[in-house]
C-alpha cells in the first residue's frame, strides 16, 4: 500500500478511512488489503479522486463496494468525490496485501498463490492448498467454483473440514 | 443491470399496472442500431457473452450437484459482466448513445449478432429438460474459443476492449478449465456418460464452424487492429479441442458444411423464445427497475 500512498494529508487521512471498510463478500477483507483501491489523490478542483479496480467483471459486489466507499469517505468529511473505475491493469490476487493474506487464512479461507505459479486446477490431479485450519497438506478439491465467483470449494482429508480457496487470477 | 436509463420511466404506481390490468400502458419500442464495422465487431462478442450467459443462468436451481449449479451460476455472472462492459463500448462505437441496457433489452431478434452455438437451448429440444452433457461440451468448446479470443483482444488498438480483455482472459482460463473437466470426466466415464457425449458433440459440431468463417466485419477489425478475423484463431482452437477430446475418448466428429448465421442476424427459432423471456419486464414496463 505505501507505494500508493499519496504524501497529501486528505488523501492519507481517506486511506485510513478506506482500511475501515470491508468487502461485503469477505468481510475479514478490508478494500484496501483487497488491492482494489488503486489509488486516491485531490484534483485541482478540490475533487477527492478515487480508483477502483474491479476484481470480477461481473462480480456483484462492485456497486455496493462503491458505494459504502463513497459513504465512509463522505462520512469522514473528505468530499467531494469522483469515483472513477479503472479496468487496466486487471485485478490480480498478488494485489492481495500480506496482512490480508493472514486475514484471510484466520478466517477459514486458504489465500491465493502467487500468480505466476498459478496452474490449472484440474479435477483428476491434486493441488497443493494448505487447509487454513490445520495446516496440512492433505486437501482435496470439491468444486473450481465456490460461493462467489473469487473462491474454489476444498476439503481437508486431515481435519475433514471443508474450505474455501482464493483462487489465484 | 441495474441503472435506470429510460426517460419514459413515468407510469404512476399502481395506476397503469394495477391489479385490473385494463389500461397497460405503451410497451417500450424496439431501438433500431447503425452499428459501423467496428460496433458490430465488439457486439458480436457482446451478444455471445449475453446469449450464453442467460443459458447458463436457466441451470439455476436445476443443475445435477450442488456445487455445478454454482459453477454454472458464477460462470453465467462473469459472461454476463463481460458482456455488460462489451454492450457499453459497443453503444459508444455505435454513436447513438445507446446503453447496455437498452441494447440487452429493446433489441429486435435481428439485431442481435451472437454465435448460434450460445443461444440453442440447454436441452434437445426446446422448452425441454437440459441436458448437461450438451451444456458442457458447449461451455468447453465456446470457452476454449473465447479464451483464445480474449487473449488476441488484450492487445487490441482499442484501449478500452483490450482492458476488458485483459481481465476477461483471466476469468475464462477457470471457465475453460471447468469445461474441460467435466468433458474429460463423462467422455472416460460410465458407457451411458460416453454414449451421452458423443450425441452432444455430434449435435453442436456443424454450429462451431460459425466460430471461424470470416466475414468483411472480422477482416476490417484485423485491417485495423481490433482484433483478430475470427479465422485466424481456428487451428489453436482445434487443437485444444482434439486434446481434450482424445483425454475424454471422445472420437473427433466428422467435418460438417452446415453453416450457421446468427452472427449475420439469422437465428435459429430458439432465439424468439429466449428474448422473450430476457426482454418481458422492460418491454412491458419501460424504464421498470428493481
Amino acid at each position: 500500500m505505501s507505494a500508493l500512498e499519496s504524501t497529501d494529508a486528505r488523501a492519507a487521512e481517506a486511506w485510513r478511512v478506506l482500511a475501515g471498510v470491508l468487502d461485503p463478500e469477505v468481510p475479514a477483507l478490508s478494500v484496501v488489503e483487497l488491492g482494489i483501491v488503486r489509488g486516491i489523490e485531490p484534483l485541482p478542483d478540490g475533487t477527492l479522486e478515487v480508483v477502483l479496480t474491479p476484481t470480477y467483471s461481473g462480480c456483484p459486489a462492485t456497486e455496493v463496494i462503491e458505494a459504502s466507499i463513497v459513504e465512509a469517505l463522505h462520512g469522514a468529511g473528505l468530499g467531494p468525490l469522483y469515483v472513477r473505475t479503472q479496468r487496466a491493469p486487471a485485478w490480480t490476487t498478488d494485489w492481495i496485501s500480506a496482512e490480508g493474506r493472514r486475514k484471510l487464512r484466520e478466517y477459514g479461507i486458504a489465500p491465493p498463490g502467487p500468480l505466476a505459479e498459478a496452474v490449472p486446477i484440474r479435477m483428476v490431479r491434486r493441488v497443493l492448498v494448505p487447509c487454513p485450519r490445520c495446516s496440512s497438506e492433505a486437501t482435496e478439491r470439491l468444486s473450481g467454483f465456490g460461493a462467489t465467483a473469487c473462491k474454489a470449494l476444498y476439503r481437508c482429508t486431515a481435519c475433514r473440514e471443508p474450505f474455501e480457496y482464493f483462487k489465484p487470477i | 443491470m441495474t441503472t435506470p436509463t429510460l426517460t419514459s420511466f413515468a407510469a404512476p404506481r399502481g395506476g397503469a399496472q394495477g391489479p385490473s390490468g385494463s389500461c397497460a400502458g405503451p410497451a417500450s419500442a424496439s431501438i433500431a442500431l447503425k452499428p459501423n464495422e467496428d460496433a458490430r465487431y465488439v457486439l458480436r462478442l457482446a451478444d455471445t457473452c449475453l446469449i450464453w450467459s442467460h443459458r447458463l443462468a436457466e441451470w439455476c436451481g436445476h443443475a445435477p450437484v450442488l456445487e455445478e449449479d454454482i459453477a454454472l451460476a458464477n460462470h453465467a455472472l462473469d459472461l454476463l459482466g463481460q458482456s455488460r462492459a462489451l454492450l457499453t463500448h459497443a453503444g459508444r462505437l455505435e454513436g447513438q448513445g445507446f446503453d447496455e441496457d437498452q441494447l440487452a433489452y429493446l433489441r429486435d431478434e435481428r439485431d442481435f449478432i451472437n454465435v448460434t452455438l450460445a443461444e440453442l437451448p440447454n436441452g434437445a429440444t426446446a422448452g425441454g429438460r437440459g441436458d448437461f452433457a450438451f451444456t458442457v461440451l458447449r461451455n468447453f468448446v465456446l470457452s476454449s474459443w473465447a479464451l483464445l479470443m480474449w487473449q488476441h483482444l488484450a492487445a487490441s488498438r482499442d484501449a478500452e476492449l483490450a482492458a476488458i480483455a485483459g481481465k476477461a482472459v483471466k476469468e475464462a482460463r477457470y471457465h475453460r478449465e471447468h469445461a474441460a473437466d467435466w468433458v474429460i470426466r463423462l467422455g472416460d466415464g460410465t458407457e451411458d456418460s460416453a454414449l451421452r457425449m458423443q450425441a452432444a458433440l455430434e449435435r453442436l459440431w456443424p454450429y462451431t464452424n460459425e466460430l471461424f468463417d470470416s466475414d468483411a466485419v472480422d477482416r476490417a477489425a484485423a485491417d485495423s487492429g481490433l482484433g483478430p478475423a475470427w479465422a485466424t484463431l481456428r487451428e489453436a482452437w482445434l487443437a485444444d479441442v482434439q486434446d481434450v477430446l482424445a483425454q475424454a475418448t471422445l472420437p473427433m466428429p466428422p467435418k460438417s458444411a452446415y453453416r450457421s448465421d446468427a452472427k449475420r442476424g439469422m437465428h435459429t427459432e430458439h432465439m424468439g423464445r429466449l428474448l422473450a423471456e430476457m426482454q418481458v419486464l422492460q418491454r412491458n414496463h419501460p424504464g421498470g427497475r428493481w
